[in-house]
């Protein structure tokens, strides 16, 4: 049984038991396992990830979420379990079906991952120039224009990564991801790192992306204020197992002292 | 005195370094499969090649100016000891072409591009770009590794022609402090003292060297930690590495060149 909320501007969140199957899954994890060496990161990880839905995992630091998430697009192989996306198990595609799925997931990572050696510009351009290779030239430069126009970075367009702010090179990292419309988004720790302000326009994109695109997202967070904002349904990981579900709501009024202590 | 700590400490030595050829062998084979498969990346290569050669040639070329001229004012006493200073400019050539300019070229090669690799690569692995070069249908090895293994192997050769005639341009000046020689009488010297067993296999061993800079500069990069403090030991162990390679390719070139010619 999942419990899943739907955002509504501070009005109290409505529970919805979905038992229907009416909402489309995009990621579903069974018995998922990772281990490197003795060190078993991912234990028994099940969890899925509705479409158009905002999944927030929280978790201390070195419990594996990243892992979890490389794993969904193939940056890390799982050991044991079954990945399925857009309900197709990854483990039986062969690799011209992998890089199709794959092509339809974002993935934001945790240091944004910008190319230091190119510039904004050239940043975007990277995985356009990548998979759309047949693209005229004007059409790419009009779908940066619109890229760096939707996170508010028109202006840094000749820049060079270095010289943004690291509220921008999140902004550029989630725009470089997006210009593909990627239909689920992996966002890694998006906010870590940022003063509250920029912290809360962060968040406030992520929720833009979600009603624009109906796209299907994974947020990793420590940071509660963002989870609270972006989050339809949030999933606490602890010693490799999603050890608590639930709304933001719901997990807030928890009396288990560990879970109390990520709302402090 | 008990042997177990020493047997023990020789062979975790050993251990550590059979991993190491292992898995430098591994990259070198990943290497040739990656660079022979479609699809090449011929752009980055001319872009790399273009930073590689770029980037080193005026420190080459000063290293290389200033060898020659030194080379050639320190051999004229003993020469002249011997009344053999006709022979000035043929000696210094010789040894410029065969030896001092590939091998000094290299080195500075090994400290500039081979750190330099080391230490971008790295510094992409920390900060997950080489992961996401690979999640935007990137393959990382042919975008990083083969481009810049390559381009090292082609531009280091005409960075050693380079320095070379740039030596011979010193050893040149050199001559003329304390004689006079014209530039023409100089190099027709140099020239007639040159042979084709001293030329061509100075210059294949030069294609070994670059090829081993680049790929011990990228193997070290790509494979380093995933810490800040990994770029800075992927540099340096990418130098020390590259240049004890170019010693070793050097002796085997030397044993390989004197076994052909007999
Ligand atoms: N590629 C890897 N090789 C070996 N160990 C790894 C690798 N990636 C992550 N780990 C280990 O997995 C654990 C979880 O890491 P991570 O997923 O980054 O944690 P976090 O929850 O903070 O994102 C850590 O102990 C880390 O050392
Ligand atoms: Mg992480």
């Amino acid at each position: 049984m999942i419990a899943v909320g739907k955002m509504t501007n501070k009005k109290p969140l409505i529970e919805i038991e979905n038992n229907s199957k009416q909402e489309t899954v995009v990621v579903e994890m069974k018995h998922l396992k990772k281990s490197f060496g003795n060190n078993h990161v991912l234990r028994d990880i099940n969890l899925i990830v509705n479409k158009g839905e905002n999944l927030v995992i929280l978790g201390q630091s070195g419990t594996g979420k990243s892992v979890l998430i490389k794993c969904i697009v193939g940056l890390i192989q799982i050991d044991e379990g079954k990945l399925l996306i857009f309900g197709k198990v990854i483990s039986e595609l062969r690799n011209k079906e992998l890089i199709q799925i794959y092509r339809r997931i974002g993935f934001l990572f945790q240091s944004g991952a910008l190319y230091d050696s190119m510039s904004v510009r050239e940043n975007l351009e990277f995985p356009l120039r990548r998979q759309l290779s047949s693209t005229p030239k004007e059409k790419i430069d009009f779908l940066i224009e619109e890229a760096l126009h939707n996170v508010g970075l028109s202006k840094s367009i000749d820049k060079t990564p270095s010289e943004l702010s690291g509220g921008m090179r999140k902004r550029l990292g989630l725009a470089r991801t997006l210009i593909l419309k990627p239909e689920i988004m992996l966002y890694d720790e998006p906010t870590t790192g940022l003063d509250p302000i920029t912290s809360k326009e962060i968040s406030n994109l992520i929720l833009d992306v979600q009603k624009k695109y109906n796209t299907s997202s994974i947020i990793i967070t420590h940071d509660i204020e963002c989870a609270k904002l972006t989050s339809n349904r949030i999933i606490v990981i602890k010693d490799g197992i999603c050890a608590a579900e639930g709304s933001y709501e719901n997990l807030e009024k928890s009396t288990d002292p560990w879970i109390r202590s990520f709302f402090q | 005195m008990s042997s177990k700590p020493i047997e023990t400490i020789s062979d975790s030595v050993f251990k550590v370094f059979f991993e190491e050829v292992y898995s430098i062998t591994i990259f070198t084979l990943r290497f040739f499969k990656e660079a022979i498969l479609p699809p090449y990346e011929f752009n980055e290569v001319l872009k790399q090649s273009f930073l590689i050669g770029y980037k080193s040639l005026p420190l080459v070329a000063i290293t290389g100016f200033i060898i020659g001229l030194v080379l050639t004012i320190q051999s004229r006493p003993t020469l002249a000891k011997f009344g053999a200073e006709s022979w000035l400019p043929a000696m210094v050539a010789v040894s410029i072409i065969r030896e001092i300019g590939p091998v000094i070229t290299a080195l500075i090669f090994a400290g500039k591009v081979g750190s330099g690799i080391g230490a971008e690569l790295a510094s992409m692995n920390v900060t997950e770009q080489i992961d996401a070069m690979q999640v935007s249908d990137t393959n990382p090895f042919k975008y990083l590794v083969v481009t810049r293994v390559v381009a090292a192997t082609l531009m280091l050769p005409i960075l050693v022609i380079i320095a070379d005639s740039v030596g011979l341009l010193g050893s040149f000046m050199g001559v003329n402090i304390k004689g006079d020689v014209s530039f023409y009488l100089y190099f027709s010297m140099v020239f007639q003292s040159m042979q084709f067993e001293d030329l061509f296999p100075a210059l294949i061993k030069t294609i070994f060297f670059g090829f081993a800079i680049g790929l011990i500069g990228s193997y070290k990069g790509y494979n380093s930690n995933k810490g800040t403090e990994g770029v800075g030991k992927a540099a340096n162990s990418a130098v020390v590495f590259a240049s004890l390679m170019v010693f070793v390719i050097d002796m085997i070139a030397v044993q390989v060149t004197s076994l052909l010619q007999n």
